[in-house]
């Protein structure tokens, strides 16, 4: 509770903080500044600039392999960076007083197989001295209370991801940035996973949340929208219905990709012309 | 370091293994029936009156060659698991320590190899009658010291593999030299002088050669703690290598 109660004080300071532009603001969670990086001879991001606001749920879309998880991982500090900077809660990203504040959920569930849900949350609630009430109350968040004693391989697919997501919860991070959290799981399920994340929210809680599916980019305060490794756009699902000519939030993403495409399309026909 | 980490960590590595009954089973009686075997092998020996069997000989080393060859695998098996299903990653973005982790998986593999050589040493003594000088409680210490040898190599091994199938050939590449060379097959000062060379440095040498002062004393000799003092900073050696494997930051 005072962990909550901690956070509303910081979020109802923000008026008097004032802009982002003096001191590490307590209203900008993620600051991410000129961000290249370069696996083997791949570019995987060119140059990212975006901000991610404190208490606030920001969505990151794009299409697969535009760079969203390696951009998740240098937020969390786990990704060698090779240009630009990440600053995360005022630090640098990866520092270590960091790994109290921020929670990870993996794309692919990385949890222990051959332990009980109960186990798995326990260990790495183990890491934050949690304690039992924590590694109930995670529990419960993610729904898995009658199976907490059931071994994780033995859940179905669904399950498996969320007993990840209760690792993650039971530190109470303060940054929580999570993979295409809701992949595999039934529409009821999800729109249940949402309200807990805008709950979080709320709170005080940050969230950094990637997913392919844009009618979920509803509900989110702003979208991060990335494509082939830049940043295409930060703005508002409103904006985005706006720029995409469309209600449906999948069909004005498809419109704003296919405007950039043709954009680069004529400009790299511009450039041909221009070239003996 | 932090001690509630690690022990957390000790636990979990030994709650996946509860589960698994029949990795648990074969760490436990495979080393007794083995065992078994190198006594009926030599059970018709004859020999002048005088000479000790070749049991006690080999039988004695065996008993500590088993614990360093099963946790070797063990150990890089499961922390290839680790590394390959993105736990290892994550738990890198929580505050435990490397020490934590890297002492976690030792402490409990060690605790099953205590396990281990318990149940083979009581068998080697209380079936097959193991006629050595020294007690069987250093035995037991030497084999456990080995245990965690194979788990340190094993830790560090797991960061070269990337598939479990790899990573069992290195088997072959580390554990098989070294049971070659430390003296079991050939008496090390019998070997031409490359291989005694080669012998005289790897880990597993020492741990005979301190089986043998067990063997011929019926007290600890300086000997003993000598040769038990070198594995031990040679396992933490390997141990401070494996935690230069773990990264917290990959390309």
């Amino acid at each position: 509770m005072t962990h909550i109660a901690k956070h509303k004080a910081e979020f109802g300071t923000q008026a008097e903080i004032g802009t982002q532009d003096a001191e590490p603001s307590l209203t900008v969670a993620i600051e991410v500044v000129g961000l290249h990086i370069t696996r083997g001879r791949t570019a995987i991001l060119r140059g990212i600039d975006c901000t991610v606001n404190q208490g606030k749920i920001t969505g990151l879309l794009g299409p697969s392999g535009s760079g969203k998880t390696t951009l998740m991982r240098a937020i969390v500090g786990v990704q060698r960076i090779t240009r630009g900077s990440v600053k995360v809660l005022g630090r640098p990203a990866g520092s270590p007083s960091l790994r109290h504040e921020v929670g990870y959920v993996t794309q692919d569930p990385s949890v222990y197989p051959d332990l009980s849900v109960e186990s798995n949350v326990r260990y790495f609630g183990a890491m934050y001295g949690a304690t039992a009430a924590d590694i109930t109350e995670a529990i419960a968040a993610v729904g898995l209370e009658q199976f907490a004693r059931q071994k994780a391989a033995d859940l179905s697919g669904g399950q498996f991801s969320r007993v990840s997501l209760a690792c993650a919860l039971v530190s109470r991070p303060r940054l929580l940035i999570l993979d295409e959290p809701t992949v595999g799981l039934d529409p009821v399920l999800r729109a249940e996973l949402w309200d807990r994340f805008a709950g979080m929210a709320d709170a005080g809680t940050t969230l950094l949340i990637s997913s392919h599916v844009m009618e979920e980019a509803g509900h989110c305060s702003s979208l991060l929208l990335l494509r082939e490794g830049r940043l295409m756009a930060q703005l508002s699902p409103a904006e985005l219905s706006r720029r995409g000519r469309s209600d449906d939030l999948e069909r004005a993403f498809l419109h704003v990709i296919r405007e950039a495409e043709s954009g680069e399309r004529e400009a790299e026909s511009g450039e041909r012309e221009v070239r003996p | 370091m932090n001690p509630l980490m690690m022990l957390a960590t000790t636990r979990r590595v030994l709650g996946e293994l509860r589960h698994d009954h029949r990795s648990i089973a074969m760490i436990l009686v495979v080393p007794a029936l083995l065992l078994t075997a190198v006594y009926f092998l030599f059970e018709n020996e004859t020999l002048p009156p005088g000479v000790p069997r070749t049991f006690d000989r080999v039988g004695l080393m065996m008993l500590a060659i088993f614990p360093f060859v099963v946790m070797f695998l063990v150990t890089s098996i499961t922390m290839l698991r680790e590394r390959t299903s993105g736990t290892l990653e994550r738990l890198m973005t929580t505050p435990i320590h490397k020490a934590d982790l890297l002492f976690g998986y030792a402490l409990a593999f060690s605790i099953m190899a205590a396990l281990q050589s318990l149940v083979a040493t009581a068998v080697a003594y209380l079936v097959f009658d193991l006629d050595i000088q020294g007690p069987p409680g250093y035995v037991v210490m030497i084999a456990v010291i080995n245990a965690v040898l194979g788990v340190a190599l094993g830790l560090l091994c797991s960061a070269f593999a990337r598939t479990e199938f790899q990573a069992v050939q290195f088997m072959p590449v580390v554990v098989v030299p070294q049971i070659l060379l430390c003296g079991l097959f050939v008496a090390r000062d019998r070997m031409n002088d490359v291989l005694e060379a080669i012998s005289n440095v790897l880990p597993l040498t020492f741990s005979v050669d301190a089986l043998q002062e067990i063997a011929a004393n019926t007290e600890a000799t300086p000997a003993l703690w000598e040769n038990a003092g070198i594995m031990a900073a040679i396992v933490l050696g390997v141990l401070v290598l494996a935690s230069l494997t773990l990264r917290r930051q990959t390309a």
